[in-house]
């Protein structure tokens, strides 16, 4: 019983976060400016990060979650680049 | 449907608490980011994808930490980390991007946005003339 709850929870977040994953591709490919575009991939970074400890719950193992980790300090890192790119044309001054 | 097979001796109410959090958080994040494929200006859409990061990834985490939890008979917390992290992360990156965006609108001259105050004017090098 509680297996079936557990599989079926699993699989239905798994779904709605690759469903959000493509929704936010569609706007990073839709634009229609930069600034959607930089603000879809950092959602996507999100998103991807959410789903591979999903990931990792179903199949229980740590390495997921280190993944995940990783993730979101690039996703954090590259949307700040881009921002400032946006912003002064430039990364580094 | 494949059964979980690590998650043997999971009792009843972990798995309804994993599976509730797990839902609420996929969702919450499904709706956040329908809402930013749909609403029609950029300084709509940049609200919408915080509700994945605020109780998405905190519906998520909680989730994967009374699993794991469970399933070792000990503490694991580890996961409150990416918790931290996304939340102290996404103000900054956010409120980067809304400035740059307000920045490329003011330099294009784009009505729809307000004025740059006099204060910021001054603060810049350029002198407020006029007001």
């Amino acid at each position: 019983m509680s297996h079936t709850i557990l599989a079926w929870s699993v699989t239905i977040a798994q779904v709605f976060l690759a469903i959000a994953m493509a929704l936010a591709a569609l706007r990073m490919f839709r634009g229609p400016r930069a600034q959607d575009r930089v603000l879809a991939l950092d959602t996507l970074y999100v998103n991807s990060m959410l789903l591979l400890m999903v990931f990792g719950m179903r199949t229980g193992k740590v390495i997921y979650f280190e993944a995940s980790l990783v993730i979101g300090m690039l996703g954090f890192v590259a949307t700040v680049a881009l921002a400032k790119f946006l912003m002064r044309g430039e990364v580094i001054e | 449907m494949n059964v979980i097979e690590h998650a043997g001796d999971l009792p009843a109410w972990a798995a309804l608490a994993v599976s509730f959090f797990l839902v609420v958080g996929a969702g919450l994040t499904l709706t956040g980011t329908i809402g930013f494929a749909r609403l029609p200006t950029f300084y709509e859409r940049i609200h919408a994808p915080t509700l994945g990061t605020s109780w998405g990834t905190g519906g998520i985490v909680m989730a994967s930490m009374i699993f794991f939890t469970v399933l070792a008979t000990r503490p694991v917390v580890h996961e409150i980390l990416i918790g931290i992290f996304v939340t102290v992360t996404t103000p900054v990156t956010l409120m980067l991007l809304a400035r740059a965006a307000l920045h490329r609108d003011r330099a294009e001259g784009n009505p729809e946005v307000p004025a740059e105050a006099p204060l910021e004017r001054e603060a810049e090098g350029q002198p407020a003339a006029g007001d």
